[in-house]
C-alpha cells in the first residue's frame, strides 16, 4: 500500500487561512489501512480544524467525503454536484489522488493534508514499514525477496557495505542492514555460492531517472 | 451510600470504555463540553480484556489532538475505579470538575 503520514496541523492550519468552505476529501484505499486518511481521520482532522476555527473566531463550514478511490476517474467525478458548494478541496489521499483531483476540477484548488512517504506493509498493528521504491525494474529473485533498492540506505547491488554492523545499518542502529538479511537467507537456504555473482550495474531508465513512468494495456481501452 | 457529586457532570453510558472513539470525544467537544473524562474499569479487570487499556491510548492521542488545535489536553483524562468505588467515583467528579473550572470555559464554545 502507499503510505503517508499527516502533515503537521498548523501547516495545514495556515494553508486554510483564507477559507472558510472546505471540502475534506478521504479516500477508502491506501491511506485507510495506513491509519492517515480514510473517513476515521476525515473526521478527526475535521473536527480539529472546527474546533481551532471556531477558537480563533473564524468558524469554517467543512463537507467531509470519503471516495472509494482519489486514483481512478469514475470516483473522482463522483465529486462533481457538489465540489462547487466548497471554495477549496483538502484532500487527504496520497499524492496521486491529490493531483487527479485537481486535474479532474481545475477551477478548485486541492491542498495536501498528508506527506506521502512510501510503499509499505504493515508489520504489526500500528507500524508500517517500507519494502518497494517501484524501480521499475524487479530483482527479488536474485536478493532472495529483501529488496536492497529500498531496505538498504545506500541501494548497493553487491553489499552489504562497511558500515554494516552487527546485522544493523550505519544509518540507525533501529534499521536491519539489507544485505545483512539477504546473505542470512542466502545461507538458510543453502545459496551461497548465487551470492557470489557480482551483481552488474542497475538501469536506473526505468526508475525515476527515466521520467515520469505509464502502463498502458491497449486492450483494456474503450 | 447517598453521595452527591457536581452536578454538571453528565453521564454517558457506554458498554466498556474501549466502545469511547475520538471522534465521541471531539463531538463533545464541539457542542459545548468543557471537559470530558473516562471512567473505567480497573486495568487488568477489563470484561472485554483490554478495552480500558485502548481507551488509556485514545485519551493519550485525544490530548495530542487538544493541543494542536488550542482547546488544550488537560481537558480530557481517564480514570479507573472498580463499580464498587462510589466514594471514588464522587470524589473523582469533583476532582475534575474544580481543574475544569480553573481551567475556564472550552474556548471552542460557540455562542448561543
Amino acid at each position: 500500500m502507499i503510505v503517508a503520514n499527516r502533515k503537521p496541523f498548523e501547516e495545514i492550519i495556515e494553508m486554510l487561512k483564507p477559507y472558510s468552505k472546505i471540502l475534506l476529501l478521504g479516500c477508502n484505499e491506501c491511506v485507510t489501512v495506513c491509519a492517515t486518511g480514510g473517513s476515521k481521520e476525515v473526521a478527526v482532522l475535521a473536527s480539529e480544524i472546527r474546533l481551532y476555527r471556531q477558537k480563533e473566531g473564524k468558524p469554517v463550514e467543512i463537507g467531509e467525503v470519503t471516495l472509494e478511490r482519489n486514483c481512478d476517474p469514475e470516483y473522482v467525478e463522483s465529486l462533481k454536484p457538489f465540489i462547487h458548494d466548497y471554495e477549496v478541496v483538502l484532500s487527504m489521499a496520497c499524492g496521486c489522488g491529490i493531483q487527479f483531483v485537481g486535474e479532474h476540477y481545475r477551477d478548485r484548488l486541492v491542498l495536501p493534508a498528508v506527506n506521502t512517504t512510501f510503499y509499505g506493509v504493515t508489520e504489526e498493528h500500528g507500524v508500517w514499514t517500507e519494502r518497494c521504491q517501484g524501480c521499475g525494474n524487479c530483482i527479488l529473485h536474485k536478493t532472495l525477496g529483501i529488496c536492497p533498492v529500498t531496505r538498504c540506505a545506500k541501494s548497493i547491488f553487491n553489499g552489504p557495505c562497511g558500515g554494516s554492523q552487527g546485522g544493523k545499518c550505519e544509518v540507525d542502529r533501529d534499521i536491519p542492514c539489507a544485505w545483512h538479511l539477504i546473505v542470512d537467507r542466502y545461507r538458510e537456504l543453502n545459496m551461497m555460492d548465487k551470492y557470489l555473482e557480482i551483481q552488474p550495474m542497475k538501469d536506473w531508465s526505468t526508475s525515476r531517472d527515466g521520467g515520469p513512468r505509464k502502463r498502458v494495456r491497449e486492450d483494456l481501452k474503450i | 451510600m447517598r453521595l452527591s457529586y457536581p452536578t454538571n457532570v453528565k453521564i454517558i453510558k457506554v458498554p466498556c470504555t474501549g466502545r469511547v472513539d475520538i471522534t465521541h470525544v471531539l463531538k463533545a467537544f464541539e457542542d459545548g463540553a468543557d471537559g470530558v473524562y473516562l471512567v473505567g474499569c480497573l486495568e487488568g479487570d477489563c470484561h472485554y480484556l483490554v478495552g480500558n487499556i485502548r481507551a488509556k491510548k485514545r485519551v493519550e492521542y485525544l490530548k495530542h489532538i487538544l493541543d494542536e488545535c488550542g482547546v488544550g489536553g488537560e481537558r480530557v483524562a481517564m480514570y479507573n475505579m472498580s463499580s464498587a468505588e462510589g466514594q471514588r467515583f464522587a470524589e473523582v467528579a469533583r476532582e475534575m470538575t474544580e481543574k475544569i473550572r480553573t481551567l475556564g470555559p472550552n474556548p471552542a464554545k460557540k455562542e448561543k
